[in-house]
C-alpha cells in the first residue's frame, strides 16, 4: 500500500496511527493502491523517481511550507523568490538537470509555489523567436537566473485580441534603434508574471512601425531594471498590479514604457528581420514553433491543472470519512458524510472526472508527437485539428476543475472554508486558469470553428480529420439500450455522446447556414450563433474526454482489478454528464424519456459502488501531506488536532492587536463596575 | 463620464429611478436610504485604505474601530429603526464584515428572547453599551449540521448551586463562532445540560470569557482565532475550550427551560418559537443573495460595456464585450435572477413581518411550513447566486481576478452562506421532508394549503395510473402565467418522482432512513424545482405592481428570460414530463436570444437601479464613471509590494546571483 515510504518523511502531529475510520477504508480496497499508482505515473520508475525526489524536497526545511497559510503577499513573493533560487542551487547539487525527469516532480511536491514561471516563458519565447546569435547571447545568462525575464504580451486594454496591442516599436533608421512607447494607458503592459518585482529584462510585444508602416507585432528584448541596484531603467515605469485572488507569491506586474530605445539587434529574428535599411523580411515559417507553444501551453493542465483537482478530491473525499454528522439510523453512531448519497453525488462523479482528465495526457501527446513528425516534413494539415483539440480541451479541462475544486470546498462544510483545509487556495489557483492562456468561451469557439469547417467538408465529401470524423458515420436514431444494465455498456453511451455532439453542432450549423442565407452578414450570423456554437463545442469535448476514457480502460485488460474499477469510473463519469444534461440527450428523443429513467438508477447505484474504493481511489494519487498542505486532507485523518494546532499558529494568536487595546478597553472600562 | 456608459445610460427605455423606488419599497424609504448612506459616504471618520492592501490583523483593527465608531454615530444620529440601522451598517462595511456581527445580531437576539425579566435587566444594558460583546457559540469542530451531536457538557452542581462546564473532546471545542477569538468577553455557550445524572437536552448558557480590565482569557477558558480562512480576513472566527469552568445558575437562560435550585428541570412549552427567528435570518440570507448577485452584475455589466475586444466585423471599431451574444448569454439571465431574488427576499419579509403578529396572538399554525420552505430557498437562492458571482467575475476576464474588481471579496464573503445557518443540502432537504409529506396527505385524500397546493391536482392519483404530468397542457412560452403553470407542473412531477422512488426504496428495504438516503438525490431535484416554481411565481406577481410602462415592459422581458432561462437550463426536466415537446424547447431557447437582445440596450440602466454607490461596491471595474483603467493603475501603484522602488528580496537573493555577472 502506498503507506510504506512514508515514515521517512511524514511530519506533524508527530504520531504514526491513522484514524481507524480512515484505515478501514483502506482494508477493504478492491485493486492495489501501489499498481494503480505506477500506472498513473506512467510505470513504477516514475513512481520510484518521483518519490525521491520528494524525499529530497520534503526533507529539506529550505522548502517547508508550514506557515505559508498564515503570510502576507511581501512573504508569499519573498519565499517563493528564495525557495526558486535555492531551488536552483540544490538541482544542481543532486545533478538534476532543467530538462531531466526530477524537475517537474520538484514543482509537485512543492505545490507550485515559485517564483519565475514566467521566466522560463521568457526564455522559452527567446528560443523559438530568437535567431541563433540572440539564443547565445541571451539564453546562458537566462539560464543561470543572471537576468531575470518576463514575457510581455497582453496589456490592461487587450488580452484576448492579440492584434489589439498597442504598444508600439518605432524603427529608427539614422540610429539604428526600435524606439518604445505605452502609447496610452490602456497600452500598459498588465499582469505579466516575474514583472512587478523581479525581472530584469522583457520580452515585449508590440506593434512595428517602419517608416510610419505598421508591420503587425513583434516581439523585442529590453532591459528594465538596472542589473546594479534593480532600479527602474530611464523610461521605464514598473510595478505590481496588487492583491489578487491568488498568486500571491507572483508579483504580476505593470510596465509603462516612455521613449525606450533599443538596438535593432533586439528584435527576435528568427522569422521576420528589419535590415539597417528598414527593409522588412519575412522568411521560414513559424508553424513549428506555434505547434509547440501550443502544447507547451496545454501541458500545464497536466502539471498544474489536473493535479489540482486530484488533491481537492484527496481532501474531501479522505475528510468525508473521517467527518461523522448525523445518523443514517437510530441507535447506530453518526454516520459518515461520504455515506449520504447526496456527498457522494458531490463527490465521486468529480473522482471520475480527475481519472478521465488525467488518462488524457497520453491522448494529446499521441497527437502532439504525430503532427510534430509531420510538420517537420513541411506537412502543417494536422496543425488546425491539434489547435482545435487543445483549445477545447483546456477550455473543457479549467472549466471542469474550476467548478470541481468549489464542490469540494463545499462538500467540506465550514471547514472547506478554512484557509487551513487548502482548499480556498486551490480553487482560486484554478479560478486563473479559466482566463490565463486563452479564455474559455473564446476557446470554444475555436473548437466550434473547426468543427464547421468539418461539417461541411462532411457535406461536400472532402476528408475529415481523425478528431471529427466521427460527424460522417450514420446515426441510427435511438438509443439501442433496454435495461438500465445497457447503460454500462461503453458501445450505448460513447454513441449517445457522439449523437449528441453531432446534432448540437448539425443544429448550430444549420442555424448558421440560415442565417447567411437570409443575407445576414456573416460575422453578425456567426455572433447569432454563439451561445450554440459553445454548446456544441463543449458536447464535442465531452464526447472525446468520453471515448479516450473507454479506450483507456481497454487498455488495461492484464490489470483485472485496476481494469474493473477503471470501468466503474468511466461509467460513471459517461452518466453523471448525461444525467447532468439530461435535455440535450431528450431533445430529438436519442434517449427516451424511460431510457433516461434507466440512466439515473444505473448512475446511481455506481455511487454506491464507488464509495467502496473511494478512498483508495484516492490514494493511488500518492500525494504526500506536504504537498497537499491540508489540515483535512492528510493521510492519516487527524483532521480535528491537526485543524486546532495549526489554528495555535496563527499570527493572530502570536501577536498582540492594538485593536483591544485601541478600541475594545475603553468600552469594557465602563462594565467593571457593574459585571 | 466614459463615453460608453453615458451613451447606455442615454438611451435606456424607461427611468431607472421608477425602479430603484419599487426595489426601495417606495420613493420615500429611497430618499431615506439615501439620505442615511450620505451620513457615512460623507464621514470622514469612516474613510479608511483599501482592506485588500492590509494584513489580517490590519483589517480586524479596522472593522473593530468602525463598529464601534458605528455605535456612537448612530445614538448621536438617533438612528434606531432596524432597515435604517443596516442601511448604515453596509455602506461603511461594503464587501465586508464585522467581528462585531454576532454580537448585534445572534448574541443580542438570544438574550432578548430567551432571558427572563431579571436576566434581561442584568445582560441587556451592558450589551447595548458594548460594555460586553459577545458570541454565540454554538458550532463545534465535530458538528454542526446535527445539533444533537453537539458535545459541550454543562454539568449542574447543586452543592454549589453552579454549571460545570466542559468540553470534553477535541472535537467538541467551539469552533467558527464570529468575535470569538478576539473581541468578546462573554458568549453565549449551548451545551448538553446534564442535572441529577440525567442529560435534558441542549441549552443555553451565558459564559464570561475573558478578564474585564486585562481581556486575559479567564482560568479554564482556552479561547483563540481559528486562522485564515477564503475571507472574512477581518473577523475573529474563534475557538473555545472549557475545562471545569464554573457559572453560577442564573447563567443559564432560563426563559423557556429552567433548573430549580435543587437541580429539578422544568421543561419549555413549545420550541416552535426559535422557528420564526430561523424564518427571519433565511430572508436576510435570500436578500443578501440578491444584493450580492446584483452588485456583482453592477460590476461585470458596467464593465462589459466599457472594455472593447477584437472584432465582429472586420474593419471596424472594436466593440462592445457586451455586444457578444455570450456575454449576454453569461450576464442578462443573472441579472434577472438578481432581480427575482430581491422579490422573494422581500416576500420573506413580509410574510414573516405577517406570521410575527400571528404569533403574537399565539398563532402557529403557518409556522411549519414557512419554516420548512425557508429552507429551501436559502439554499436555492444562495447556490445560485454564489455560482451567479463567479460567472460574474470570469465573464470580466483576467481584471476580474485582481482584487481591485470588487469581485474576489463579494464572492468570499458570500459563499459561506450555502454553509451557515444550515447547509444548503441538508436545507434542500428539510423542504422535501415537507413536501413529501404534504404528498402523502394529499394521497391520503387531504387537502394542502400555501405554496404546496398544487400537490391538491395530484388527489386521485392513486387510482388514476396516468401520471400527472401526461396531462395535457399548453404552454405559452411568451405568457408568464403560463410558464408559472410549467414549472408548477415540473414541480408536481418530481415531487411525484420523488415519492413513489422513496416507497419503492422503502418497499425493498424496512429502514425509513435508508430509504430516505438512497432517495436523497432525487429528493434535492424535487425540492429545487419547488423553489424555481416560488421564485418564478412570486417575480410574476410582482409583475402585476407595476404601474410605469416602461418599466413593467422592461420587467416583463426579465421575468420572461428568468423563467425560460431556468427552462432551457433543465430542458430535461420539462421533456421528460411532457410538459414542453422538442419542438417548444428549440422555441425557448431562440426566445431567450431574442430576449438577450432585447434587454441589452437597457443593461446598464438595469444596474444602475440597483443604486449602489461606488463606495459601497468597492471595485474599480464597476465604477459609476467608467473610468477604468486609469484607476486601475491608481489602485495598483497603492500595492503593498511597491511600497519601495525595489523590494528587499532582490537584495537577499537575487543581487547574490547577479553579482557574478
Amino acid at each position: 500500500m502506498a503507506q510504506w515510504n512514508r515514515s521517512g518523511y511524514f511530519r506533524s502531529s508527530g504520531s504514526r496511527d491513522v484514524n481507524p475510520d480512515l484505515e478501514a477504508e483502506r482494508q477493504t480496497a478492491s485493486f492495489s493502491v501501489e499498481r494503480l499508482t505506477a500506472i498513473l505515473d506512467g510505470g513504477a520508475d516514475n513512481t520510484r523517481t518521483r518519490r525521491a525526489v520528494e524525499a529530497v524536497i520534503h526533507s529539506d526545511p529550505g522548502f517547508s511550507r508550514e506557515n505559508q497559510y498564515f503570510q502576507s503577499q511581501n512573504e508569499r513573493y519573498e519565499a517563493a523568490v528564495r525557495k526558486s533560487v535555492y531551488l536552483k542551487e540544490r538541482m544542481h547539487q543532486m545533478g538534476w538537470t532543467e530538462d531531466g525527469p526530477e524537475i517537474k516532480y520538484c514543482f509537485r511536491a512543492l505545490g507550485g509555489d515559485l517564483a519565475f514561471n514566467v521566466h522560463r516563458v521568457f526564455m522559452n519565447s527567446i528560443l523559438a523567436l530568437g535567431t541563433d546569435e540572440q539564443i547565445a547571447k541571451w539564453i546562458p545568462l537566462a539560464d543561470k537566473y543572471h537576468i531575470i525575464g518576463t514575457y510581455a504580451q497582453t496589456e490592461l486594454g487587450h488580452g484576448t485580441f492579440l492584434r489589439g496591442l498597442e504598444t508600439t516599436a518605432i524603427f529608427d533608421i539614422s540610429t539604428q534603434e526600435f524606439t518604445l512607447n505605452t502609447p496610452k494607458i490602456s497600452a500598459m503592459k498588465w499582469w505579466p508574471g516575474d514583472l512587478g518585482r523581479s525581472a530584469t529584462h522583457a520580452v515585449v510585444f508590440a506593434q512595428l512601425y517602419i517608416k510610419g508602416k505598421c508591420y503587425g507585432l513583434h516581439a523585442f528584448i529590453l532591459q528594465i531594471r538596472s542589473l546594479r541596484d534593480h532600479s527602474p531603467a530611464p523610461g521605464v515605469i514598473v510595478g505590481d498590479i496588487g492583491p489578487k485572488m491568488n498568486f500571491e507569491h507572483i508579483d504580476n506586474g505593470y510596465l509603462m514604457l516612455q521613449n525606450i530605445n533599443i538596438p535593432r539587434e533586439n528584435m527576435l529574428s528568427r522569422f521576420s528581420q528589419v535590415l539597417p535599411d528598414g527593409t522588412y523580411v519575412k522568411r521560414g515559417s513559424d508553424k513549428i514553433n506555434y505547434l509547440t507553444m501550443i502544447v507547451t501551453r496545454v501541458q500545464i493542465l497536466w502539471t498544474e491543472v489536473i493535479p489540482m483537482l486530484l488533491k481537492a478530491c484527496t481532501i474531501a473525499i479522505r475528510y468525508s470519512v473521517v467527518r461523522r454528522q448525523s445518523k443514517l439510523n437510530p441507535g447506530d453512531p453518526e454516520a459518515k458524510i461520504l455515506d449520504y448519497q447526496t456527498q457522494q453525488q458531490k463527490l465521486l462523479p468529480l473522482l471520475a472526472t480527475a481519472y478521465a482528465f488525467h488518462f488524457m495526457n497520453a491522448y494529446v501527446n499521441e497527437f502532439y508527437n504525430k503532427g510534430y513528425t509531420e510538420i517537420k516534413q513541411e506537412n502543417f494539415d494536422s496543425l488546425p485539428e491539434l489547435h482545435a483539440l487543445t483549445s477545447g480541451l483546456k477550455a473543457i479541462i479549467t472549466d471542469y476543475c474550476t467548478a470541481g475544486a468549489e464542490v469540494c470546498l463545499r462538500a467540506c462544510g465550514g471547514h472547506g472554508y478554512s484557509a487551513l483545509s487548502g482548499l480556498p487556495s486551490l480553487y482560486t489557483k484554478l479560478a486563473a486558469s479559466c482566463t490565463y492562456e486563452g479564455e474559455n468561451t473564446v476557446l470554444f469557439l475555436q473548437t466550434a470553428r473547426f468543427l464547421v469547417k468539418c461539417l461541411a467538408a462532411v457535406h461536400s465529401g472532402q476528408p475529415i480529420p481523425p478528431l471529427a470524423a466521427y460527424l460522417s458515420s450514420v446515426d441510427s436514431g435511438k438509443c439501442q439500450a433496454w435495461t438500465k444494465m445497457d447503460f454500462l455498456k461503453p458501445d450505448i453511451y460513447a454513441e449517445a455522446y457522439r449523437h449528441r455532439a453531432t446534432r448540437l453542432l448539425g443544429n448550430a450549423a444549420t442555424k448558421l447556414q440560415g442565417l447567411v442565407q437570409s443575407g445576414a452578414e456573416q460575422h453578425e450570423a456567426w455572433n447569432q450563433c454563439t451561445v450554440q456554437l459553445v454548446q456544441a463545442a463543449k458536447a464535442h469535448c465531452h464526447y472525446i474526454v468520453v471515448k479516450n476514457f473507454i479506450a483507456t480502460v481497454e487498455k488495461l485488460r492484464n490489470e483485472a482489478e485496476i481494469q474493473k474499477i477503471a470501468k466503474h469510473l468511466c461509467d460513471l463519469f459517461a452518466l453523471h454528464g448525461i444525467f447532468s444534461n439530461t435535455g440535450d440527450f431528450l431533445h430529438a428523443g436519442y434517449i427516451s424519456r424511460d431510457q433516461m429513467d434507466m440512466v439515473t438508477a444505473s448512475y446511481l447505484n455506481l455511487l454506491a459502488v464507488i464509495r467502496n474504493d473511494a478512498v483508495p481511489l484516492v490514494d493511488a494519487f500518492d500525494f504526500t501531506d506536504e504537498s497537499l498542505n491540508s489540515a483535512l486532507g492528510s493521510y492519516d485523518g487527524h483532521v480535528y488536532q491537526r485543524l486546532y494546532e495549526w489554528a495555535q499558529k496563527s499570527p493572530t494568536n502570536q501577536q498582540v492587536s492594538q485593536a483591544y487595546a485601541s478600541y475594545l478597553k475603553p468600552l469594557f472600562q465602563s462594565a467593571l463596575s457593574k459585571l | 463620464m466614459n463615453k460608453d456608459l453615458r451613451r447606455e445610460r442615454d438611451s435606456a427605455s424607461f427611468n431607472p429611478e421608477l425602479l430603484t423606488h419599487i426595489l426601495d419599497g417606495g420613493a420615500e424609504r429611497t430618499r431615506r436610504r439615501r439620505e442615511i448612506e450620505a451620513l457615512v459616504l460623507n464621514d470622514p471618520d469612516f474613510q479608511h485604505e483599501d482592506l485588500n492592501f492590509l494584513s489580517r490583523s490590519q483589517r480586524y483593527a479596522e472593522a473593530i474601530r468602525k463598529s464601534a465608531l458605528m455605535v456612537v454615530k448612530l445614538r448621536e444620529y438617533g438612528i434606531a429603526d432596524p432597515d435604517e440601522i443596516y442601511w448604515f451598517k453596509r455602506t461603511f462595511q461594503g464587501s465586508f464584515v464585522e467581528p462585531l456581527s454576532l454580537h448585534f445580531s445572534m448574541f443580542t437576539n438570544t438574550l432578548q428572547n430567551q432571558c427572563t425579566v431579571a436576566q434581561q435587566d442584568k445582560w441587556l444594558p451592558p450589551t447595548y453599551g458594548l460594555q460586553i460583546i459577545g458570541t454565540y457559540a454554538q458550532t463545534e469542530m465535530g458538528h454542526g449540521t446535527h445539533l444533537r451531536g453537539l458535545e459541550t457538557t454543562a454539568t449542574y452542581d447543586p452543592a454549589t448551586q453552579e454549571f460545570i462546564l466542559n468540553s470534553p473532546t477535541v472535537t467538541s471545542i467551539k469552533w467558527w463562532p464570529g468575535g470569538l477569538g478576539k473581541t468578546s468577553n462573554h458568549a453565549i455557550v449551548l451545551a448538553q445540560l446534564y442535572t441529577q445524572g440525567q442529560c435534558k437536552g441542549l441549552h443555553a448558557f451565558i459564559v464570561p470569557i475573558r478578564r474585564l480590565g486585562t481581556h486575559e482569557p479567564l482560568p479554564g477558558i482556552t479561547v483563540g482565532d481559528i486562522g485564515p480562512k477564503f475571507g472574512y480576513d477581518e473577523m475573529d472566527n474563534g475557538y473555545l475550550k472549557m475545562d471545569n469552568f464554573r457559572i453560577p445558575r442564573e447563567n443559564m437562560l432560563m426563559k423557556y427551560a429552567k433548573v430549580e435550585p435543587d437541580g429539578t428541570y422544568v421543561k419549555p412549552v413549545s420550541d416552535k418559537l426559535t422557528y420564526g427567528t430561523m424564518v427571519f435570518i433565511r430572508s436576510l440570507i435570500v436578500g443578501e443573495s440578491a444584493r450580492s448577485l446584483s452588485r456583482a452584475c453592477t460590476i461585470a455589466i458596467r464593465y462589459s460595456s466599457v472594455r472593447h475586444q477584437s472584432e465582429l466585423k472586420p474593419g471596424e471599431p472594436e466593440p462592445q464585450i457586451l455586444d457578444y451574444q455570450t456575454q449576454q448569454y453569461k450576464l442578462l439571465p443573472l441579472l434577472a435572477t438578481a432581480y427575482a431574488f430581491h422579490f422573494v427576499g422581500a416576500y420573506m419579509k413580509k410574510t414573516y413581518h405577517r406570521i410575527t403578529g400571528d404569533i403574537n396572538q399565539g398563532n402557529l399554525s403557518e409556522l411549519p411550513e414557512l419554516h420548512a420552505l425557508t429552507a429551501g430557498l436559502k439554499a436555492f437562492t444562495s447556490w445560485t447566486a454564489n455560482a451567479g458571482i463567479e460567472e460574474c467575475r470570469m465573464a470580466c476576464g483576467g481584471h476580474g481576478y485582481s482584487r481591485c474588481s470588487g469581485l474576489p471579496d463579494i464572492y468570499v464573503t458570500f459563499t459561506p452562506s450555502c454553509t451557515y445557518e444550515g447547509e444548503n443540502t441538508v436545507m434542500m432537504l428539510q423542504t422535501a421532508r415537507f413536501l413529501i409529506k404534504s404528498y402523502t396527505q394529499v394521497s391520503s385524500g387531504q387537502l394542502v394549503s400555501g405554496m404546496v397546493s398544487y400537490l391538491n391536482d395530484l388527489s386521485g392519483q392513486h387510482i388514476q395510473p396516468q401520471q400527472v404530468a401526461a396531462r395535457p397542457t399548453t404552454v405559452h412560452i411568451n405568457d408568464p402565467a403560463s410558464l408559472v403553470e410549467a414549472y408548477k407542473l415540473r414541480a408536481s412531477r418530481l415531487v411525484e418522482a420523488a415519492a413513489k422512488n422513496l416507497q419503492a426504496e422503502l418497499n425493498r428495504r424496512k429502514s425509513q432512513e435508508d430509504a430516505w438516503n438512497r432517495t436523497s438525490v432525487d429528493l434535492v431535484r424535487a425540492s429545487g424545482a419547488h423553489c424555481h416554481y416560488v421564485v418564478v411565481k412570486l417575480f410574476t406577481t410582482q409583475l402585476s405592481e407595476i404601474n410605469d410602462a416602461a418599466v413593467h415592459a422592461v420587467m416583463n422581458n426579465l421575468c420572461l428570460l428568468y423563467a425560460l432561462y431556468g427552462i432551457s437550463k433543465h430542458t430535461g426536466d420539462f421533456l421528460q414530463a411532457g410538459i414542453l415537446t422538442d419542438a417548444q424547447v428549440t422555441q425557448v431557447s431562440q426566445r431567450v436570444k431574442e430576449l438577450l437582445a432585447a434587454i441589452r440596450p437597457n443593461a446598464v440602466a438595469l444596474v444602475d437601479a440597483f443604486d449602489f454607490h461606488d463606495n459601497h461596491l468597492g471595485s474599480v471595474l464597476g465604477r459609476y464613471d467608467g473610468n477604468i483603467y486609469e484607476n486601475m493603475f491608481e489602485w495598483a501603484k497603492k500595492s503593498p509590494l511597491n511600497k519601495t522602488e525595489v523590494h528587499e528580496s532582490f537584495h537577499k537573493h537575487l543581487k547574490p546571483m547577479q553579482a557574478k555577472l
